[in-house]
Formats: structure tokens, sequence, C-alpha cells
């Protein structure tokens, strides 16, 4: 889905059609992910998007093959709305050889060299300046790209978020900072960790463009990663985008859906607004899609994500020999000689 | 050849890998307009502009990441930090991103980076800027981890640091920058993990390595006036490290010190120490000494700093304890 020409028109049924595929791939991806994990296929942490999708296709739906990707530990839905095989990402997940990562990464750590998604990454924040690094290259290259990064709002109170977007204001690079608003840290809620709650604003301290962005409508994220794709190509001027969304889900499996820290009717009054219903509502209404063709598609995306499930389970476990591989490469420039560069 | 300061054996290895190599580039506080806090880059951004010698705030994790991110996507960071004291800030992107990215990644993604500046203790400069962590950085798999002595070691080391496609730590020295030495004519590189015997003796080894390599050289000086001779093994490289230049010396002399700059406890000296022992048992004829900083954090005061560091006066009791000699 993700290298689809950007277009923002509504009345495209191909492109909503295209957006709603993307979305219900990575719902009935995690429901079976789930399932996975509660029966022990699947270990570790493990967070699911489930709520978010809407942010993952609409953002990625508007970039091009070569702009880059990186994105904290909830990945999976990002990793599929990029267009990474649903096989090997549940491969990974499954600890098995033909995971994305070699089954070396797990669920925190999808990566995809050919498709420019560099990575799932554990550490709040930590990825943040290696996004401004990513947008620093590219700029070093007199390149056209864009390094899209993903972050929680939690993030946004750590210093590598500070320390990363000053320098990529500072430095004009071609960065998009999305921040994925779904109210909580882990079990803390924005009011309880933020002193200020439209964390856009905080973009105002480096003098950079920003935006608050609906994140349950999928043609209001396109919109606003559009502009900012463009703003950065055109004037390599980085943007801070806070895309409000919700986790319909506990943060992690090991958290209750609505647990401790909200309530039972929070979750029930953000579920209305299921961004998969209102794509599939709004393409309804506009005579764009029938109750079987939802239907049918369904069913083919699920026949899909059992095709994953059934791949991921007849891959091997890693070889053993394999537990000393990459840890260091035996290369140097020399060897390499003149190499085109990643993303080249 | 020519005697160059450590300083300007730096430089050149900088300015003929940026000249080799458009993907080069060097970041960090002060490199650009004020040439260096110790000048190690002295005229560098005249030479290779400010995209390629770029001044940051003083963010050390911020620089850091954006080094790492740069390296991913096949550019070839050299991150100066002022001190390896302000590279604690950075941790998290030397340890968690730098270090484990090839790994996690399943092989896709290698950073091809280099991490350096001054280590360890300069003068009366206190505890906070006093500090050596080749061992906490040595413990890490996926670093490689250089602590070059000599001004030779230092541009063969840094050059082939910035030619490796694996991050590379390079620790300096703030007391070396000054010190002069021999380096060759021509291409100087020296491979990663090889040690190299810098004095020859029969009576005791002294393992070391970086600003400690002066230090054993000249108690070995002092010790041959009364006719003690010793083997200096200067590792060069910690990690990964040369067990085999290790043992080979201590099954020739018998006997050995372990020299280092940082504390006891879990030092480089404790993994040299393993390794003696383990291959090197039935060798000894005395337990291996160790020689390293007292286990406190630097005092400021001109004699209790005295009394912390290692220095020739402790290496020489160290090898006489060792040989049995009464001092």
């Amino acid at each position: 889905m993700a290298r689809k020409k950007p277009d923002t028109s509504a009345g495209d049924a191909e492109l909503h059609r295209e957006l709603l595929r993307s979305m219900l791939l990575q719902r009935r991806f995690e429901e079976r992910t789930a399932e996975a994990y509660a029966l022990g296929k699947i270990g570790g942490f493990c967070h699911l998007y489930i709520g978010q999708e809407a942010v993952s296709t609409g953002s990625l739906s508007v970039l091009r093959d070569d702009d880059y990707i990186i994105t904290t530990y909830r990945d999976h839905g990002q990793a599929l709305a990029r267009g990474l095989a649903p096989r090997n990402v549940m491969a990974e997940l499954f600890g098995r050889v033909d995971g994305c990562s070699r089954g070396k990464g797990g669920s925190m750590h999808l990566f995809d060299r050919n498709l420019n998604f560099l990575g799932g990454h554990g550490i709040v924040g930590g990825h943040i300046p290696i996004a401004t690094g990513i947008a620093f290259a590219i700029k070093y290259r007199g390149g056209d790209q864009v390094c899209l990064c993903f972050m929680g709002e939690a993030a946004v109170n750590n210093g590598a978020f500070h320390e990363a977007l000053n320098m990529a204001s500072l430095w004009k690079l071609p960065a998009i900072f999305v921040i994925e608003n779904n109210r909580y840290g882990m079990g803390t809620a924005i009011e309880r960790a933020s002193s200020i709650n439209d964390i856009y604003e905080r973009a105002g301290s480096y003098d950079m463009p920003r935006g608050v962005v609906d994140g349950q409508d999928v043609f209001a994220v396109r919109r606003a990663v559009s502009e900012a794709a463009e703003r950065a190509r055109t004037e390599q001027v980085p943007t801070l985008l806070e895309v409000r969304t919700y986790r319909f889900m506990g943060h992690s499996m090991s958290d209750a859906v609505s647990g401790t820290y909200r309530t039972k009717a929070e979750l029930e009054e953000y579920l209305k607004r299921d961004p998969i219903m209102l794509l599939r509502t709004k393409m309804q209404s506009a005579g764009e899609i029938t109750d079987d063709d939802v239907a049918r598609l369904d069913e083919e995306i699920k026949a899909i994500v059992q095709d994953a499930w059934d791949f991921a389970d007849a891959s091997p476990e890693p070889p053993l020999e394999s537990l000393y591989e990459h840890v260091l490469v035996d290369t140097t420039s020399d060897a390499l000689g003149e190499v085109a560069v990643a993303g080249d | 050849m020519a005697v160059l300061t450590y300083r300007d054996a730096l430089n050149q290895a900088l300015r003929e890998e940026m000249q080799r190599d458009d993907r080069v580039f060097l970041m960090g506080e002060e490199v650009a307009v004020y040439q260096g806090a110790y000048k190690v880059s002295k005229g560098l951004l005249q030479e290779f502009g400010e995209m390629r010698v770029v001044d940051t705030p003083i963010t050390e994790l911020g620089f850091a990441g954006v080094g790492v991110g740069a390296a991913m996507v096949g550019l070839r960071p050299i991150i100066e930090f002022m001190t390896w004291n302000f590279a604690l800030l950075a941790l998290d992107q030397v340890v968690n991103a730098a270090a484990k990215m090839l790994y996690m990644s399943g092989g896709q993604y290698n950073v091809p980076i280099v991490f350096r500046g001054p280590n360890g203790a300069a003068l009366q400069l206190s505890a906070q800027h006093s500090q050596a962590w080749e061992s906490w950085l040595a413990h890490i798999p996926g670093l490689k981890v250089v602590a070059p002595g000599t001004p030779a070691d230092a541009k063969g080391l840094l050059k082939a640091a910035i030619r490796d496609d694996n991050p590379v730590i390079v620790l300096e020295g703030e007391m070396l920058y000054n010190t002069k030495g021999d380096v060759p004519d021509g291409e100087v590189v020296v491979p990663i993990g090889q040690a190299e015997l810098k004095r020859e003796g029969e009576h005791c080894s002294i393992i070391t390595s970086g600003k400690m390599v002066l230090v054993a050289m000249q108690a070995a000086d002092q010790m041959a006036k009364d006719g003690i001779r010793v083997d200096v093994v200067d590792l060069r490289t910690i990690r990964p490290m040369d067990v085999a230049a290790i043992t080979g010396s201590v099954r020739k002399t018998n006997r050995a010190v372990v020299l280092e700059e940082g504390w006891e406890l879990c030092g480089i000296g404790a993994q040299v120490v393993d390794y003696v022992q383990r291959e090197c048992f039935d060798d000894l004829d005395a337990p291996v000494i160790r020689v390293h900083q007292a286990d406190v954090p630097m005092p400021y005061a001109k004699n209790l700093e005295r009394a912390a560091k290692p220095d020739v006066a402790k290496t020489i009791a160290a090898v006489k304890k060792v040989m049995y000699i009464d001092s």
C-alpha cells in the first residue's frame, strides 16, 4: 500500500479502498498477534497498535519509496503500512529465521532495509536524534527525500526529543516528526506527565512549523503529512505534527484493556471513532463500497493473515550458529570500495 | 619519519581520511569555528567547509544520535566528545543504538561511526572530569574500543577506525595531545585488534594501554638502570583484545603487572588477569598484580590527586613485588 502516489482528493474510490485495505490488514494482523501471544507463540514485550491505524496508513501512503521511516517499539502497524510482508513480520514476532530481522529483533525491532524502514526502537525518545541524523544525511547528499519519525506523546518530555528537534530546525533538515498522541505513556495520562497539553506547541520553542491532526481520520493525516513532506522536500524545513489518536488495547500484553488508569467509559467513547469504521462509513455513504465488498475484503485479508501465521509457524528457528552473527561486520571502507550507500 | 605531536597526528588522520572519502564528516562541540577544544580539528573547517565540519549545540545525546542516523544511511561520521566524561549523556546512543543496530536488524544496518575524544584524568580537574571509561565501553558487544598511547598509534588507529564499518570508540588523552613521537611517512593504518610490544625484556611483563603506556615506558627506563628488564605490552585495542600478545609475553617472562588508568573493580586489568590465569597458569612464578586508580572519585588537591593516580613509582613497586625484590 505504502507507495501509492500522493493523492488527497476525495472521491478516489480506488485509493480509498487501498487505504481501507491497509488499515484492515493491520487490525486483523494484530488481532491474530494477540491470539498467538496468548498461545505462547510470541514472547517478550508486544505492543499492539489497534485503534491507531489511520496514523500509519495516512502518513506512509503519501511518502515515496526512497523516503526513510523510523519508529518506536509499537511498530507492527507502521511496518505493514510501509509494505513489509505480513509473513516476514509474523515470522519475526514468532522468533523465526524468516523474520524481517532474522529473528534477532522481535516485536520491538522490525527492520527492512529494502523499504528504508529503519526500525522499531525500544528506548523512548532514543530514535528521535537518529531521525535527525538521517535527515542530516539527506541534506548532506543534496537529496529531496524526507525522514519521517513516529513517536509517542510521552517522548516529548524526554531530553532526546528536544535535542533532536532543536538541531533539525537549527540546521533546516527534511524531517517530519509525527507524535502519535494516544493519551497515555504506558499508564500515565498526558495531563499527568506534560506541563502543556497541546504538545504540538512545543515546536514553537524551535521555530518549527507545527500542527494538530485528527488521528482517527486517515484523510486528515494524509493532508498534514503531505504538506509537511512538501515543505521538507522544497524548503528543507522540518515539521512537528501532533496526531491525536487512541489505543484500543492495553499498553502491552500484560496490561488490561482499560486498566487502572483509564475508565471503560472513556474507552467506549473513543471506540465510537474507530478509524476503520469511520473510513468504511464514509466510503459506504459515498457509494464507493457495499457491505458485500467489505465482507469480501475482510475475508481476503483474514486469509493473508492466516497465511502469515502458517508461514511463521513453519519457519525454522534461527540456527544456533547465528547467535554470534551480526555482532560486527568484517568489512572496512577499503574492502567495500566505492559502494553505493543505503538509499541511493 | 617525522616527529609529530599526538594532536597533529590525529589532525593528519582526520584530514587524510576526509580527503579520501567524501562521506566522512566531523561533528561535535567546538570542532569547527573554535578549531577544537584541544585543537585536534585545527584547519579542517577551512579545508572542508561547514557541511563536513559541524559545530553542534551542547547536546551529547542528540549529536551522538545524529551520527548514528547518518551512519545508518551511508555516511561515515566522526563524533567528537569534548571529553568522554560528557559522553555519559550520550551512552544510550553508543550502547543502545550504535552497538546494537546490526544485531537487532538481523544484519541489515551496520553503523560505521567513530566516537572519539579525551578519556581519563588530566591535572586537577577533579571528580567529574577525570574518569577513565574503557572498561564500561569494552564491556559492550558490537563496539570496538581503541586507546592509542603514541602519536603513530593515534594516527594509525584513528584512520583504521574511520575506515571500519563498525562503531569504533577512540580513547585519546588530554595529557597525551602535546606528547611527541615518530610517525612514519605515507599511509599509516594500524590494524584494530593488534597489540604491540613496545619494549622487550625478560623479567616481567607490563600489560597496559592508552595514556599508561607512557607511564610503563618511564618505569621500564628507570628499572633498566637497576638491571630489571621488562616487556611493555601495549594493547592498543581494548576490544577485541589481542590475547595472544598477552600470553606470548607472560609465557616468556613468567610474571605480569597490569597497569590501567581506571578503577579496580571490573576493570580492564581484571579481564587481562583472567586471560593470564586461563592460558598461562602453569607459566606464572608469582600472582599477577594490578596497578590502577584508587577506588575513590578523583580529588582536586594536588597531593590527593597524585595519591589517587597510577604512576611510575607504583608501577615499579608492583614489578618488584611480582619479582619478590624488596624495595
